[in-house]
């Protein structure tokens, strides 16, 4: 099982100019932050389930960057029909990683249905979403850069992740507006 | 005020145009289905079939970020879907847009579609979402360039009701 934390700011180490972070609400947030601060990100800190839908109308819009979208299970299984409408209505630069650590961490554990029956690869892979792997070593880091930066999205990656908690890492604002305005002068730039 | 056309989807199609709107995304309803049709035959338009009207909310929040205006098409009934994720454009001040065609108001058939017709405008002014109103063919173009405008300039979230009186309430037959 995969320690989230260090994973993510691996992914975000040497990230490349044209890459655009999005995170889920909670958690996913707060590892994006742990990687230090960017102005190329935007997090969720509320919506519970419309990071998806966010994604693909960002990654619709920006053909020309690629968009990374790390959010939890909690979140993705809140918006499983947006992974058909993300297969229908296909953005060949839009990465999905879910920090799949099958509880409702932030909350105090609560199992999710991925702790039980449920498989997101195969949820994505039957919404339409053919790229759709899952992971569950940190020695797949390789594998999921080559399908963030060089591979034909959509793509949906299935991180297994250990359930436990971590130290919360706060945004440069809890303000939406500032946070959205900030993310969007990235994109000017 | 916007030239009223045979059609009143013909004026909304022109306020899209005429405002630069870009995207639009819908979970379907005969009311909207000759504007669906115009927008997918424009290639500068992306229709997105949602399989949620609240996923609509999120896209067209992304679209924004990303430089491009959308609108949102819905029933009345895919109002209620969207109250948490109306707080997406609300606490970013993004501006939002949603064209709803009302059910369960005028002359309805069906008694399933009256509580959350009745509900419609209640959840929208909760989640601090403008009305905009229209009940008559000759004020949609006007009223939804208004709307546009308002949400657009203002970076606030605004719907149009399109009142059922207007659209007409199908009659069902049995058999």
């Amino acid at each position: 099982m995969i320690d989230r934390r260090p994973f993510v700011q691996k992914i975000l180490k040497n990230r490349k100019p044209n890459l655009r972070v999005i995170s889920g609400l909670g958690t996913s947030t707060w590892d994006v932050m742990s990687g230090g601060d960017n102005t190329s990100n935007f997090g969720f800190i509320g919506a519970m389930g419309q990071a998806i839908p966010f994604s693909l109308g960002l990654a619709k819009s920006l053909p020309d960057l690629r968009i990374l979208l790390f959010t939890g299970d909690g979140d993705t299984l809140m918006s499983l029909g947006s992974l058909a409408t993300v297969a229908n209505h296909p953005v060949s630069n839009l990465s999905i990683v879910v920090l799949d650590n099958e509880s409702y961490v932030e909350t105090g554990n609560q199992p999710t249905a991925t702790a039980g029956k449920t498989d997101l690869e195969l949820v994505a892979k039957g919404s339409g979403i053919c790229n759709s792997y899952t992971i569950t070593s940190e020695n797949d880091y390789d594998k999921v850069i080559k399908t963030i930066y060089a591979e034909e999205g959509p793509s949906l990656v299935v991180a297994k992740c250990q359930a436990k908690a971590t130290p919360l890492v706060f945004p440069h604002s809890f303000d939406g507006s500032v946070s959205i305005n900030r993310f969007m002068s990235s994109i000017k730039s | 005020m916007t030239a009223t056309n045979k059609d009143w989807r013909d004026d909304i199609y022109k306020v899209f145009k005429d405002l630069d709107i870009t995207m639009v995304s819908h979970v379907p309803d005969a009311g909207h289905t000759p504007l669906i049709n115009l927008c997918e035959k424009d290639n500068e338009i992306d229709v997105v079939t949602l399989t949620t009207e609240q996923d609509g909310v999120g896209l067209s929040c992304g679209a924004y970020a990303g430089g491009r205006k959308s609108a949102l098409l819905m029933q009345s009934s895919g109002v209620g879907n969207c109250i948490n994720a109306l707080a997406l454009p609300n606490i970013c001040r993004i501006p939002f847009l949603t064209l709803v065609s009302m059910r369960g108001e005028w002359g309805e058939f069906i008694p399933w579609q009256v509580p959350m017709g009745l509900g419609t405008p209640k959840v929208l002014e909760a989640m601090d979402v403008k009305i905009f109103r229209a009940d008559y063919k000759e004020e949609v173009g006007s009223t939804v360039d208004a709307a546009a405008r308002f949400a657009f300039n203002t970076n606030r979230s605004a719907a149009v009701l399109l009142s059922q009186k207007m659209i007409g309430a199908k009659q069902f037959k049995n058999g």
